[in-house]
């Protein structure tokens, strides 16, 4: 293979000059990924651009927004913000429209939600800003290579083929020819080359990191006893969890029962962290299907591990595409802010109604996985998590099966399935009334007084239905 | 004189106790919202049952149940106590 027949992208230089060569004001719409997490430079350098311009009525659709973006507060203390659609957002972002709203709405999708409104133009963007660690002069580009390395673009795939316009924003630009290129050359229009994408060093969270306390130790073992219990850990078997560091405990116990049954798992999916490469590493489990990158330890496996593939969000979980990733997990591990009577998880509010994250790939991987798990301590500083309704529903009870806590275990009702299987089982097994009651027993009953008056938002399924309201504090 | 007792750790609360001529209870509490009068009510009781009719107290609440609440108020009293003797 080489670059024979590929067509060279013109290559500028600053921002400013990009937009001497285009109007402004007809590119409103506008997109960026967040592979970079809190260490993006990119987001900053191009929205700085519109607030010097004072170009009015954007729409932004970061896939996620973190507290180093502070361009987006500036943006929308200034009035020039109407809608923005995102999958996550924390930090002063978050606090500033949890207090006062945007003049439009605020649109919680899911990463495969995202995926999908991409692809079937439901997001319109009209450009989208690519931050590329190692890029082409022809336009192909990944992402675990470069000096500011991130690892899986998966998020912003959709957005380079479907975007009106697509700008590929690099530090590291070479003439050499890329194999299986992440961002495909052919759908990119230009590429700005600028001194810094950012920091590579802000991708690593302080959440990533096994839990030592004793209470997440618990729950952690509560939960392999569980799957393991429920038969699911065996020969084949495929696993997602999240980054939190209870879900990491989980996962490491998995991996001691594992090595003493001797059991290889097929792959792990999501967003994957350096114990899931070194389960990889160990033989442990086939593959990992990689749509983030948690800390720079995954970010090197994926340029030396072969089975370390990374996948666009659409392969991981649009529930459109038929390949999707996430159809063939038989578990997921996930966190909860809250979770009710209902089994309605919610990690998009705290229970004060301060926006503190959102889907990501909950809802997808809730809905898909045969047996999803909710962990979590049964109390967090004297709120009990379980609530008769959750402030914000981001995943449906309908698609929660197991709620793990350290005191006890909940299983959905509509799972006769699992309740059959668990019918002589020592864990501690209790309806979610029972553990609420007993939570209750520890803090007494809150006084709950939320504020429902102004809706500022909405929670979209990956089905596109409108799941819940997000209201003003 | 003040006289403290436990942190601002989260599921912990600090207590500050000082002299006065009436009973004055204040409560800062990151679940006021939710707890703020079984807070009032455990700080209340805990100064009935030692006989205590005119203390100031500080409540900074990070999330307590109302034993850690009762045993940090008890501690803050014992350590007045020896203080005064």
């Amino acid at each position: 293979m080489s670059n024979l027949n590929k067509r060279k992208i013109k290559v500028i230089k600053s921002i400013d000059e990009l937009f001497k060569l285009i109007d402004i004001n007809d590119f409103t719409n506008i997109s960026f990924h967040h592979h970079l997490r809190n260490g993006d430079g990119v987001i900053n350098y191009v929205l700085d651009k519109y607030l010097r311009e004072g170009v009015n009525n954007l729409n932004l659709f970061p896939s996620s927004i973190f507290p180093s973006y502070t361009k987006i507060l500036e943006l929308i203390k200034n009035e020039q913000v109407n809608n923005i659609t995102t999958n996550y957002l924390n930090g002063p972002v978050a606090e500033y429209i949890s207090n006062n709203g945007l003049p439009g709405m605020l649109t919680m999708q899911t990463h495969g939600g995202r995926a999908r409104a991409t692809i079937e133009g439901i997001n319109e963007i009209d450009i989208t800003f690519i931050a590329a660690p190692y890029a082409n002069i022809y336009g192909d580009a990944i992402g675990y290579l470069g000096k500011n390395r991130c690892g899986s673009l998966g998020y912003i795939i959709p957005d380079s083929k479907h975007a009106k316009l697509k700008v590929l924003v690099t530090d590291n630009l070479v003439k050499d020819y890329l194999e299986n290129p992440e961002i495909n050359g052919e759908n990119i229009d230009y590429i700005l080359e600028v001194d810094s994408i950012g920091d590579k060093s802000g991708i690593v969270s302080g959440t990533t990191q096994i839990t030592t306390n004793p209470i997440g130790v618990k729950i952690a073992k509560n939960t392999s006893r569980l799957l393991f219990e429920l038969g699911l850990i065996k020969p084949g078997f495929s696993f997602q969890s999240g980054a939190g560091g209870v879900s990491l405990r989980a996962t490491k116990d998995l991996k001691d029962i594992m090595i003493k049954e001797n059991i290889k798992a097929s792959f792990f999916s999501g967003g994957i962290t350096k114990y899931h490469v070194e389960m990889l590493e160990m033989g442990l489990v086939e593959k990992l299907y990689d749509v983030q990158c948690f800390d720079l330890e995954a970010v090197d496996s994926l340029s030396k591990n072969i089975n370390h593939i990374p996948i666009s969000a659409s392969d991981y979980a649009n529930p459109n595409n038929p390949n999707q990733v996430i159809k063939d997990l038989d578990m997921v591990i996930l966190g909860a802010t809250e979770i009710d009577y209902n089994f309605n998880v919610n990690v998009t509010t705290d229970s004060h109604q301060t926006l503190i994250g959102g889907s990501g790939g909950h809802s997808d991987t809730a809905t898909e996985s045969k047996v999803s798990v909710i962990v979590s301590p049964l109390i967090k500083g004297r709120i009990p998590v379980i609530k008769e309704r959750v402030t914000t529903i981001t995943t449906l009870g309908k698609n929660i099966d197991c709620f793990v806590t350290e005191r006890g275990i909940a299983i959905n009702p509509l799972r006769t399935d699992l309740l059959e299987l668990l019918k002589d089982s020592k864990l501690k097994i209790y309806t979610i009334k029972e553990l609420s009651e007993i939570a209750h027993k520890y803090t007494k009953v809150p006084k709950e007084s939320l504020k429902r008056d102004k809706i500022i938002g909405e929670v979209v399924d990956r089905t596109f239905e409108v799941i819940d309201n997000i209201y003003q504090k | 004189m003040k006289t403290t007792a436990g942190s601002l750790e989260s599921s912990d609360c600090l207590i500050t106790i000082s002299d006065s001529d009436a009973l004055d209870i204040k409560i800062e509490s990151v679940v006021f919202k939710q707890f703020g009068d079984d807070i009032l009510e455990v700080i209340t009781n805990t100064l009935k049952e030692h006989k205590i009719d005119k203390l100031k107290v500080l409540c900074q609440d990070k999330g307590a149940l109302d034993y850690t609440i009762k045993s940090r108020l008890e501690t803050a009293i014992l350590r007045r106590g020896e203080n005064n003797e």
